[in-house]
């Protein structure tokens, strides 16, 4: 079964989000109106609502997180759903249990829901086919090939400043090579209409190969932000910048950091964004980054209504689909 | 051959006065419709009646009892008050009540928004087959049991009007 088989099923409905590519652009955007709705519950006396409740969401990490895995709590709880999170980089899959058996385990405690964030590229569709029918996966985060509600909370972002997708032009900047991020939004923006879509950074980071994905290459940032409406920025990990890649966090700030004097390329009321935790200083000048072009707590706000929608979506998905094959079987 | 139904603008005279009369006296009440047709309803009911405070909108499907059954609601838009319910008396309007489910939702969604002083509940067409303990304040018309197989329609925002239709799968 190919991936896009996998989440959507036969009804158009989402049943697990393993990745933005492949998903429909009236789908994709259900998504969005989704999440809107969710926004002012968030916002409301009682961040709350019981839809979820009585439902199991396991947040299952192989890779250390603290602000992605924090959110989808958040949104698990908002939902009213029980949530437990195991850190699996330091569980029993150290003591060599597999990832099946992991998942079969926690799948016998009746879960509706796991969170997945794993180092291996598709690692979350392994996952898929094997769940059982009735348990929904959601990506967060795969290797270098996906992360899905990240790419989404930033199509709502830009949805909700830019409405008219195909009239933007955007700017993704940094470690493109290394960034699951950096495919979901590209698969995400040209869904939703985006036709100038640039991946800029150094020869090391995005090499010339990812014009492949349809978008145009650029290796200086001046020439990449020239007239752009959104500038993407991308969190360089520290772990590359010793090696070989880059020669450190203060060199690339001299070629790629965006400061107000690069952002003058850009159109005059550019929207920046970053996916964070930032390093201020390598991506970013500090005064921008949280200045009032910036929509990066933003960005973090609407994470929380993104995965609200995606859960409520498919454990909705999920639920409804194993009532219909038990009213089906007793009849 | 389905049933006459009035038409929607003199019903939204009864129920303006209706309203009108359980308000007698009442401080600044908060009006709120549950969407869609509910959500119209009031718009209009709001705008004859010169309420003060700005109109709510209810979308009660986070609050919904058959999510396991059917998941998410197909069409969901974003619930908003202007305003805190505390302390206050707000007047739920929908358009058609029928088994009460959608009003013991919208009960739940606005406890959680705050206290209110008294909620009374306004409707446009009240069908019978009811299935909770719900009852209407103010009610612009009866339908005497139709029959399942019609389903109660408001179509608007402009034009409002009032349908019976064949239900979709009445099996």
């Amino acid at each position: 079964m190919s991936l896009a088989e996998l989440q959507v099923d036969a009804q158009g409905q989402l049943r697990h989000l393993l990745s933005t590519e492949g998903l429909s652009k009236p789908l994709l955007t259900k998504i969005l109106d989704n999440a809107e709705s969710f926004l002012p519950v968030t916002e409301g006396a009682v961040k709350k609502v019981p839809l979820l409740r009585g439902k199991t969401i396991v947040n299952l990490f192989f890779e250390p997180s603290t602000r992605t895995r924090t959110t989808f709590e958040l949104a698990a709880k908002r939902l009213s759903a029980d949530v437990i999170n195991i850190d699996a980089a330091s569980s029993s899959t150290t003591k060599g249990e597999s990832l099946l058996d992991t998942l079969k385990t926690l799948e016998s405690m009746q879960v509706n829901l796991f969170v997945i964030r794993h180092g291996v590229s598709g690692a979350a569709q392994f996952f898929a086919e094997q769940a059982v029918p009735g348990v929904a996966i959601l990506n967060a985060g795969d290797g270098r090939h996906a992360h899905p509600t990240q790419a989404l909370l930033d199509m709502l972002t830009i949805r909700r400043h830019r409405p008219d997708f195909a009239a933007l032009k955007v700017a993704i900047v940094g470690d493109i090579l290394h960034s699951r991020v950096a495919r979901s939004d590209v698969h995400a923006l040209q869904t939703l209409g985006v036709r100038d879509i640039r991946l800029v950074g150094p020869r090391t980071l995005v090499p010339p190969s990812l014009a492949t994905l349809g978008v145009e290459v650029i290796h200086d940032l001046r020439a990449g932000l020239r007239d752009v409406d959104v500038v993407m920025l991308l969190r360089l990990q520290h772990e590359r910048m010793d090696g070989q890649l880059l020669p450190g966090g203060s060199a690339f700030f001299n070629s790629f950091g965006l400061t107000a004097k690069t952002l003058d390329y850009a159109k005059p009321d550019a929207l920046v964004m970053h996916p964070g935790p930032i390093n201020r200083g390598v991506e970013i000048a500090p005064d921008l980054a949280y200045g009032e072009r910036s929509l990066v707590l933003e960005q973090v706000s609407h994470g929380i209504a993104v995965r609200m929608a995606v859960m409520a979506m498919t454990i909705g998905t999920q639920s409804a689909a194993l009532e219909a094959s038990r009213a089906g079987s007793s009849a | 051959m389905p049933p006459e139904l009035p038409p929607v603008a003199s019903l939204l005279d009864t129920l303006t006065d209706g309203i009108a009369k359980q308000l007698a006296d009442t401080e600044d009440p908060l009006m709120v419709g549950i969407h869609s047709g509910g959500y119209w309803l009031a718009q209009a009911l709001h705008a004859r009646l010169g309420l003060q405070s700005p109109l709510g909108g209810l979308d009660i499907s986070f609050y919904r009892d058959d999510f396991s059954r059917i998941g998410l609601h197909p069409q969901v838009r974003p619930s908003e008050l202007p305003i805190s319910p505390d302390g206050r008396t707000v007047v739920l309007v929908d358009d058609v009540l029928y088994t009460g489910r959608t009003v013991r939702a919208a009960l739940n969604e606005l406890f959680d928004f705050g206290r209110p002083a008294r909620i009374i509940l306004a409707v446009l067409v009240d069908r019978g087959g009811r299935e909770l303990p719900v009852a209407a304040d103010v009610v612009a018309t009866r339908l005497d049991a139709p029959p399942q197989a019609w389903q109660v329609k408001l179509s608007g925002p402009d034009p409002l009007a009032l349908e019976l239709v064949a239900a979709e799968d009445s099996a």
